[in-house]
């Protein structure tokens, strides 16, 4: 929560405040946006966001085309064609019903499509089990989505401003997924500072299509058959773009700053407690909470951890992220998410880690994994004091069990 | 280190959704007026979207950042100041997985913390539906009925503000009564809310529970297994269809009696159960066809004997009975047991008679809803008389 520090409270704009949910926050964060196009299927704890979205028509205090799909394929297919002709659009998911929506998620992005979709993370079935995990938004990590995971409501908010702003600037043009933990960040309300209208006004331009707006006045086909011709071209136009997101994305930052007065310092991760720390542990989303609490007890005993907490995942800013780590004398990375069978049995975000520091000149610190927290297990204080033990046995030259299961019943 | 404070609403699913999170966010709104911070937040799963359902809301408040993120480095809280039950039949205890099973209403209650429950019983039926605890705690009464204020058209009746008064005087570190007004100014625009809520400060008061005091039932306890202990592919053993009653006395065999899940019993989803007249049944079968959770024993003889670890006190089968008064739902807070009614009469059908018309007099007035049209108009002199109690 102690991410969004208000630098400034400009007079004339006064901001207001208000207590709601994560899931709320983006719904605020779409009528301040002034979506034109939202669809909506039902599944927890997504569901929550169509709730609010669908009171603020209803109350009048938003206007925009609300269309309730039979399904999440349809729910995603909708939204895609609105942006298409130009309309900004909001969608979203949970767990299975965004793996239900697969096809639809592979074939956003290639169109260039800069729809906004927020994931409640949840576990996929089976068990049917509504509790976080991030494995669902994490599916889609290949395939030109940007991805950003968020810890607390005033962040959701700001996000989704500046996923806008992002995604739809002409260099990029790719779809975003804002990652809210189920119940921790969905279902709980905090006290948050509402922008003014007229601040989201300078910070968000309208969407402009250009030329590939979608219109009987600009006759294009958009899709067209490509086989082995065309295709590797058009992937690397994708690779382009998504190249270009990591400066546009701190360019937004940036301007976020300066209108709205509140900074999040780097975009990409957030540190915590780094500057003179030994280890650190690196992890996404709400477990962050309990991470710090469990640091500063830690620091009481003498112990310095640090907390490295990732936002985007796609762009992942690899140079940056290594650079970082290399101060540190071994690293723990919490998985709230798993990859069966992937290198050394570890999850998602510890490969891609391990992945950032391997090619780099400076030291490769030990990376050891953790994967915890899954199904929407709470993350418990004494959980994360024994992750930053086997740490600092790592950083002693100590070898641990590179993949470690922590808070399981063993 | 600052101070942490947790509040607890138990509710209904559906029904108290509404009331449970308005009190809770006033909570949080009410401790922002004294410069402290905090998070309202429901208990996330299914139950708050069940009718009837035991469920929770939560809020957290703290003095400053860093303890609130303490508090908020937990599922839920492990232990609250004050706990809210706003339907008093909860008091018998909450169950909102099938293998917590039965947990008290008090168990997250810290020694000396309150449990405040709006009901218009007294204090010894409370103590007596609520389990044993070891360390004493307070309980206050705020008198009223089952609110489902907030619901769809149920008028607001202003128990939301009326325990948010009633928290105000209990736990005056919190906050105080003018914070609590400034927060419903806030919410509601409300003058008389405002006034509801004053006056309910200064009613509310409490008595000391004694650890010996209480239903004395040990509470359901269990064990997860270890993931190697657990079979493999998410399949569990199943409930056998049933197999023939034995009749207690005579032992012959007959009937049906359906297997249930022993680690599921559904005593605190009810706010009513049903009675049954033995001697006036017709053996028509519809109670047992209708009941939606297979509760009904076919004893030897032919009788349809309701089991009260299975009865989640719906009332169908009262209203598709065909007799006058032979099925008849009864407010949960009549009973102390969960005995079988058809073994009861069986031993003494005369008794069982005048336990029968004694306990038929107790018709709940309103449980999952109002149960004719025009009932609520009725209840407003009642209601408006519990209003100017003094
Ligand atoms: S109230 Fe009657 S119909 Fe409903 S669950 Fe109980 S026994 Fe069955
Ligand atoms: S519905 Fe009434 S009359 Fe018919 S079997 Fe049940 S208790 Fe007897």
């Amino acid at each position: 929560m102690a991410v969004a520090t208000v630098i400034e409270e400009q007079k004339h704009n006064i901001e207001e405040t208000a207590l709601i949910t994560g899931s709320e926050a983006i719904a605020v964060a779409c009528k301040l946006a002034d979506v034109d196009v939202i669809t909506a299927y039902p599944i927890r704890p997504y569901d929550t966001v169509m709730q609010y979205v669908c009171k603020l028509v209803a109350n009048g205090e938003m206007d925009c085309e609300y269309i309730v799909a039979e399904g999440e394929h349809s729910q995603f297919e909708i939204v895609k064609h609105a942006s298409a002709c130009g309309a900004r659009v909001f969608c979203g998911s949970s767990g299975v019903g965004w793996m239900y929506a697969m096809e639809a998620l592979t074939v956003t992005p290639a169109l260039r499509i800069p729809m906004i979709a927020m994931v409640g993370n949840r576990a996929l079935d089976d068990p049917g089990a509504f509790g976080v995990e991030h494995n669902d938004a994490l599916a889609v990590r290949d395939l030109g989505w940007q991805l950003v995971w968020v810890d607390n409501v005033q962040e959701a908010l700001d996000t989704a401003l500046i996923a806008y702003r992002v995604a739809e600037d002409r260099r990029i043009f790719l779809p975003c997924a804002i990652s809210c933990d189920g119940a921790f960040l969905t279902h709980s309300q905090a006290m948050v500072k509402i922008p003014s209208q007229e601040k989201v006004n300078e910070f968000l331009p309208p969407y402009d299509r250009g030329d590939l707006l979608l219109h009987p006045d600009n006759p294009i086909t958009v899709a067209p058959q490509g086989n082995e011709d065309w295709v590797m071209e058009i992937r690397r136009q994708n690779y382009a773009a998504m190249e270009r997101a990591y400066g546009v994305i701190k360019e937004a930052y940036a301007d976020f700053e300066r209108i709205f007065g509140r900074s999040y310092g780097n975009p990409f991760f957030e540190e915590y407690m780094t500057d003179d720390a030994d280890i650190v542990l690196l992890g996404m989303g709400t477990l962050s909470i309990s991470v710090k609490v469990a640091i500063r007890q830690m620091r009481k005993e003498g112990k310095r951890v640090g907390f490295v907490r990732m936002r985007w995942f796609r762009p992942f800013a690899a140079e940056e992220l290594a650079k970082s780590l290399q101060r540190f004398a071994a690293i723990g990375v919490i998985d709230r998410d798993y990859s069966f069978g992937s290198p050394y049995l570890g999850g998602v975000l510890a490969g891609e880690v391990r992945h950032a520091l391997y090619p780099g000149p400076g030291k490769k610190p030990p990376v050891v994994d953790f994967i915890c927290g899954l199904g929407g297990r709470e993350v418990t204080v004494p959980d994360v004091q024994k992750m930053a033990e086997s740490v600092y046995k790592a950083a002693d030259g100590k070898a641990q069990p590179l993949t470690q299961w922590i808070g399981l019943r063993e | 280190m600052g101070r942490l404070f947790a509040i607890e609403i138990i509710y209904r699913g559906i029904f108290q959704k509404t009331l449970a999170t308005r009190i809770s966010r006033a909570i949080v709104i009410a401790a922002h007026h004294e410069g402290k911070m905090g998070i309202s937040f429901g208990r996330y799963g299914d139950s708050p979207e069940r009718n009837g359902i035991p469920a929770k809301n939560f809020a957290i408040v703290a003095t400053d950042e860093q303890t609130l993120e303490e508090g908020m480095a937990k599922y839920e809280p492990k232990e609250v100041d004050v706990t809210l039950c706003v339907d008093d039949t909860l008091c018998k205890g909450v169950e909102s997985w099938a293998w917590y099973g039965l947990q008290p209403v008090n168990k997250l209650l810290k020694p000396g913390g309150t449990l405040i429950v709006t009901s218009r019983e007294g204090p010894e039926a409370i103590i007596a539906m609520a389990h044993r605890k070891e360390t004493p705690y307070q309980l206050s009464i705020l008198k009223g009925t089952v609110s489902f204020s907030g619901l769809w058209v149920y008028k607001d009746d202003h128990t939301d503000v009326r325990l948010l008064g009633a928290i105000a005087k209990v736990l005056p570190d919190l906050f105080s009564l003018q914070s609590v007004q400034k927060a419903i100014i806030d919410e509601w625009k409300d003058e008389l809310k405002a006034t509801s809520a004053a006056k309910s400060y200064e009613r509310t008061s409490s008595i000391t529970v004694q650890p010996n005091q209480g239903n004395p039932e040990v509470p359901y306890k269990f064990d997860l297994p270890k993931w190697h202990e657990m079979g493999e592919g998410i399949a569990i053993p199943s409930i056998p269809a049933g197999h023939k009653m034995d009749d207690p006395t005579s032992h012959a065999q007959g009937g049906f009696q359906p297997d249930r899940n022993p680690t599921f019993k559904k005593f605190s989803t009810r706010t009513m159960r049903p009675v049954v007249n033995f001697d006036t049944c017709i053996k028509c079968t519809l109670c047992w066809l209708q009941c939606p959770d297979s509760c009904f024993d076919v004893t030897p003889e032919g009788l349809y004997d309701a089991n009260m670890q299975a009865c989640c006190g719906c009332g169908v089968c009262e209203a598709v009975c065909p007799v006058k008064e032979c099925v008849t739902m009864v407010n949960e807070t009549e009973f102390k047991d969960n005995s079988s009614q058809w073994e009861d009469w069986r031993k003494d059908k005369d008794g069982y008679k005048v336990w029968l018309q004694e306990k038929i007099k107790s018709h709940p007035e309103r449980s999952h809803g109002f149960r004719y049209r025009g009932q609520y108009e009725e209840q407003i002199p009642e209601m408006l008389e519990i209003a100017s109690e003094k």
